[in-house]
């Protein structure tokens, strides 16, 4: 009666073969109704219509050779690449640099010293990435200065009047987030303060900026500026614009940290005051730095918005990668190939925008599981 | 007992109050000495901000105003201002319209079980919201519609409409006969209410037996058929002015100019992104956990669409797709770029270079966007506080 | 139908299983979840399943009604097959209720509406009939006093009855639990078992997937222990408890009843 039966576990079987492989993935996913059918088919329909023409356009048929529009006049059917190859360093460096291609070094050094940085900041298990984003916010700006702008070292001076394309476009987006940071966290504490003046202030100031579009702080900026300071001192519209673009940003900083700091449990604040930390200890050593990691990805996705709103500066006159592209594309030289340099300066825009938005949603997903596990 | 005094500068209220007293007064002064300069520039330059050029004449041709009628020569600055607001408006809610509409789709398509038009939407969505919009604007402007649409000759029709390289000519409807024409709403109201009642009533009567009739098709039908002979009947009280092809351009009818359409283009495009992606969220959001529950009391896919996943969904869709309607109006500012009339352009744009009253201009045009900032938080707050009653 | 006729098949029922479980195989991907499952549930019988996380016990009730697909083998609920056919799944699903861990009550709805939305759109009842139906339940599990709240309002046991309550609504042949207490605290865990048993008492067909040996032994037919995605025992609760005869299901019940 009490014969021990020992459990006999059955053989692990493969699927049925009809379940399972390409063949019953494409019937799940392609054809598993009439509707699914008639999706797949329409939409292949679609893809077939637009995408192999436009590779033919872009690719197959493509002018890449050559220095000036004779060779792209003479094949109207591909696009026309020779013109991004000839005006290729002023598309990404400005005037100043692509007049003086002894000088084009600095720009290149400085952007590459960035991606060095960069590069082990994004992969996961680098260590002390806290001192090497504080490097790259605080000591890298200084390099670019002296890079890019020059004056020390007998380095020539390019003035900022002259800086143009995605290097001006790099140089506003990172003047933007490394001015606005500061002023954000500041804000986002003074929002959430217990003095009532404090937090009257700090709503103003965000609901203030985030209510105007950049483009009219643009104008504001330019037109204004010079007004509020005393005569005898003088802005040029480059330093106009990152000042314009610095009070905007720092209020979409302050929502996002903001965010952070909402999300940080009531507890760390009062374990702090147990042990008798005043207002600035808890936050700077307790609070802010959970808070900031955080609200790393809603910094970024405002960091994308502001990268994708410097091409408003265009408006304003200033020669970013966009205005950049499309003067060149209207020069007598190049007349009639904008689509080419709008691609371009798109293309760049996109790179860049996409991988920091995948960055960003990678990032939110770890702090999810993180967060659900702790 | 005693009580030690504790002296003042530790006494936390104290201490708070000195403060705000401090930063109060940096800022005012901050505030004021920028005031006082600008003061000083402005008469140094002998410019004299008042609002007396509200009232001169603009000597600049806007070629675009449907709601007020522009004179060269009579129209005055103040009235550019309005104009220029009920252009933002008019874009605005063009905008709103169709990129809700294509949001939505495109959102739904993402999540479709089919792969490859999940994939096309995934591809829409990271393509559309990733490149600036300035040169999304531009790009189809400059570079799509001006180089490749036809003259007004060669327009491309679409029933009634034409599209060309000055725009999109549509017929505009009018009144012919004001009488007929109150008497034909007066129907068509008539038969709204009718049909308000048909769906009360078919409401209670589903409550008592639980006989469902399809109220929706009925009320269409009846409203369509009713107004169909009742504007045949009045011998057409509503006419179309439909555009026609003169020697050089349409005549007649009303016209989006190529600007306008460009930028409405672009803006739904861009904004239908960021809608699409908030609609796939909220979709996403509801859990499977739902989806099974609903199963398993025996409701149908339709069913636990209608009843389960959309009024869910709809929670977390709607307030960050009002923020993108906001965003929207204020990305329409762009407008600048290809010369459509909107506040931007033809205020703080011509107006300004015109007048060269700066403070005044500059003010009035984020006082603009600050209203409607303002309007779509109160809207917002709204919408929150009715949600969190109905879940409380 | 004649009374004779009436009477054969109500007898004809009681003999014929509600449920019949025949090879049932289901695999994740490439994983084998369950293999080669009989299983038969005659009608007003209740069965509880248990065994270690991961042994597929679950899967198996969230596959008698098609909340999971099986790929072979056959399950047959009430005389009818389950296919790919939707009529037939939305039929076989609402005359089985189905009780989840996490509750899986609509937020949005008010606990009255929880019980009344599938009796008025799936039964076509009308809202009256339904409203009256589901406060006789709800009074059944004690709560016809929340009625009016939404379930965010409520607590986990209160929810968990909630649940129970809108299953019955749809007058169900066969209720299925699946874990119906792990995530409740202790004493919530107690009101929902008691309500359980109550309905255990009035006849209803029931599996049960649960971690409480207590309720097994007081409500059960037949406990039936899984593990690896096999049946690997069943038998009456006295002698499942004191006579096992696997060395696993030993194992099992030392690891949990001495816990």
């Amino acid at each position: 009666m009490n014969k021990n039966e020992v459990f006999i576990k059955l053989p692990d079987r493969p699927p049925p073969s009809s379940t399972v492989g390409i063949i019953a993935w494409t019937q799940k996913n392609l054809f598993s109704s009439t509707t699914n059918t008639l999706t797949t088919i329409l939409f292949f329909y679609l893809i077939y219509l637009y995408i192999p023409p436009f590779f033919d356009w872009a690719i197959f048929n493509a002018n890449f050779s050559g220095s000036d529009r004779s060779i792209c006049d003479a094949n109207k059917a591909g696009a026309c690449w020779t013109f991004i190859k000839v005006r290729f360093d002023q598309l990404l460096f400005g005037l100043y640099f692509a007049s003086n291609p002894d000088q084009i070094w600095r720009p290149v050094v400085a952007l590459s010293v960035f991606v060095l940085i960069l590069i082990p900041l994004v992969i996961e298990k680098t260590p002390h990435k806290k001192w090497l984003l504080i490097f790259l916010l605080t000591i890298y700006p200084i390099i670019f200065i002296i890079l890019v702008y020059g004056g020390y070292f007998g380095i020539p001076i390019s003035n900022t009047t002259q800086w143009g394309g995605f290097l001006l476009t790099f140089a506003l987006a990172f003047v933007g987030i490394v001015l606005a940071l500061p002023i954000g966290i500041i804000l986002a504490l003074g929002r959430r303060s217990e003095m009532p003046i404090i937090r009257a202030l700090s709503v103003t100031y965000i609901e203030f900026w985030r209510g105007t579009p950049l483009i009219t702080i643009l104008f504001m900026a330019s037109v204004m500026l010079p007004l509020f300071f005393p005569s005898g001192v003088e802005f040029d519209k480059v330093v106009r614009a990152m000042i314009g673009i610095t009070l905007f940003q720092s209020a979409y900083t302050a929502e996002a940290v903001r965010g952070g700091l909402q999300a940080i449990d009531k507890g760390q604040s009062e374990a702090s005051m147990a042990l008798g930390m005043g207002y600035w200890q808890r936050n700077v050593f307790i609070i802010l730095p959970q808070a900031l990691k955080i609200s790393i990805p809603s910094i970024v996705n405002t960091f994308i918005a502001l990268f994708k709103d410097t091409s408003l500066v265009s408006i304003i006159g200033l020669l970013d990668l966009l205005n950049m592209s499309q003067t060149a594309s209207r020069s007598l030289d190049w007349n009639g190939y904008d689509i080419e340099g709008y691609l371009f300066a798109g293309f760049i825009f996109w790179a860049c925008c996409y991988g920091m938005s995948s960055y960003s949603q990678k990032l939110e997903r770890k702090l999810d599981t993180e967060g659900r596990t702790e | 007992m005693s009580k030690t005094k504790i002296p003042f500068y530790r006494n936390p209220k104290i201490r708070s109050l000195f403060v705000q007293f401090f930063v109060l007064s940096l800022v005012s002064f901050l505030i004021l000495s920028i005031y006082q300069t600008t003061v000083s520039n402005l008469i140094e330059r002998g410019i004299q901000t008042s609002t007396s050029f509200f009232d001169d004449v603009a000597p600049f041709k806007i070629g675009f105003s449907p709601f007020l009628d522009f004179d060269l020569g009579k129209t005055t600055y103040i009235e550019v201002f309005y104009i220029g607001i009920l252009n933002t408006i008019l874009i605005a809610i063009l905008g709103i319209i169709a990129s809700t509409i294509l949001g939505f789709i495109v959102g739904i398509v993402r999540l479709s079980p089919n792969w490859l038009a999940s994939k096309c939407a995934l591809v829409y969505i990271e393509v559309f919201r990733n490149v600036p919009l300035l040169l999304q604007i531009m790009f189809w402007n400059f570079a799509v519609f001006l180089a490749t649409l036809p003259p007004p000759k060669k327009s491309i029709e679409f029933g009634f409409l034409y599209l060309n390289s000055r725009g999109l000519h549509t017929p505009i409807p009018y009144v012919e006969d004001e009488l007929r024409f109150n008497f034909w709403i007066f129907i068509l109201l008539m038969t709204v209410v009718g049909c308000i009642f048909l769906s009360k009533w078919a409401k209670k009567s589903f409550e008592h037996t639980g006989v469902k009739r399809p109220v929706f098709f009925y009320n269409f039908l009846i409203f369509t058929i009713l107004a169909t002979l009742s504007y045949l009947a009045l011998g057409g009280p509503l006419e179309f002015d439909i555009p026609v092809l003169g020697k050089f351009n349409f005549k007649g009818g009303g016209q989006l100019p190529l600007p306008l359409f460009s930028l409405w283009f672009a803006l739904t495009i861009y904004t239908s992104a960021f809608i699409a992606e908030n609609v796939r969220a909220g979709i996403s959001s509801v859990s499977t956990g739902q989806l099974e529950a609903a199963n398993s009391i025996g409701l149908n896919r339709t069913q636990t669409i209608n009843m389960i996943v959309i009024p869910q969904a709809m929670r977390v869709i709607i307030p960050p797709t009002i923020s993108q309607f906001l965003n929207l109006t204020k990305n329409s500012s762009l407008a600048v770029a290809v010369g459509y009339e909107e506040i931007v352009a033809v205020w703080a744009g011509i107006s300004l270079n015109q007048t060269g009253q700066a403070v005044i201009i500059i003010a009035m045009t984020i006082i603009v966007y600050e209203c409607m900032s303002l309007f779509t938080s109160f809207i917002l707050n709204m919408y929150n506080r009715k949600v969190q009653i109905t879940e409380r | 139908m004649t009374s004779a006729s009436a009477s054969k098949k109500s007898t004809k029922n009681e003999i014929s299983p509600i449920i019949t479980i025949n090879k049932l195989n289901k695999w994740y991907g490439k994983f084998h979840v369950l293999k080669d499952i009989d299983l038969e549930v005659n009608k007003t019988e209740k069965i509880v399943i248990c065994g270690p996380s991961g042994s597929g016990k679950s899967t198996l009730i969230r596959c008698i009604n098609r909340l999971e697909v099986h790929q072979e083998g056959s399950i047959i609920v009430d005389g009818t097959e389950l296919t790919d056919d939707v009529k037939q799944i939305n039929e076989i699903r609402s005359d089985v209720g189905m009780v989840f861990q996490h509750f899986n009550l609509f937020p949005h709805l008010t606990v009255l509406e929880n019980c009344t939305l599938a009796p008025i759109w799936v039964r076509k009842k009308s809202k009256l009939e339904a409203d009256e139906m589901a406060m006789e339940l709800l009074t059944k599990v004690k709560i016809p006093d929340q009625a009016k709240k939404y379930p965010g309002q409520l607590s986990g046991g209160q929810q968990q009855r909630v649940a129970i309550a809108r299953a019955l609504c749809m007058q169900p042949r066969v209720m299925l639990f699946d874990e119906p207490t792990s995530a409740l605290d202790p004493e919530m865990i107690k009101e929902v078992l008691e309500t359980m048993i109550e309905l255990a008492e009035s006849g209803m067909t029931m599996l049960v997937v649960t971690h409480e040996m207590g309720f097994a032994n007081k409500v059960a037919d037949r406990v039936i222990f899984m593990d690896e995605g096999q049946i690997v025992e069943q038998n009456d609760p006295k002698n499942f408890f004191n006579n096992p005869k696997s060395d696993r299901t030993k194992l099992f019940l030392s690891q949990i009843l001495n816990h």
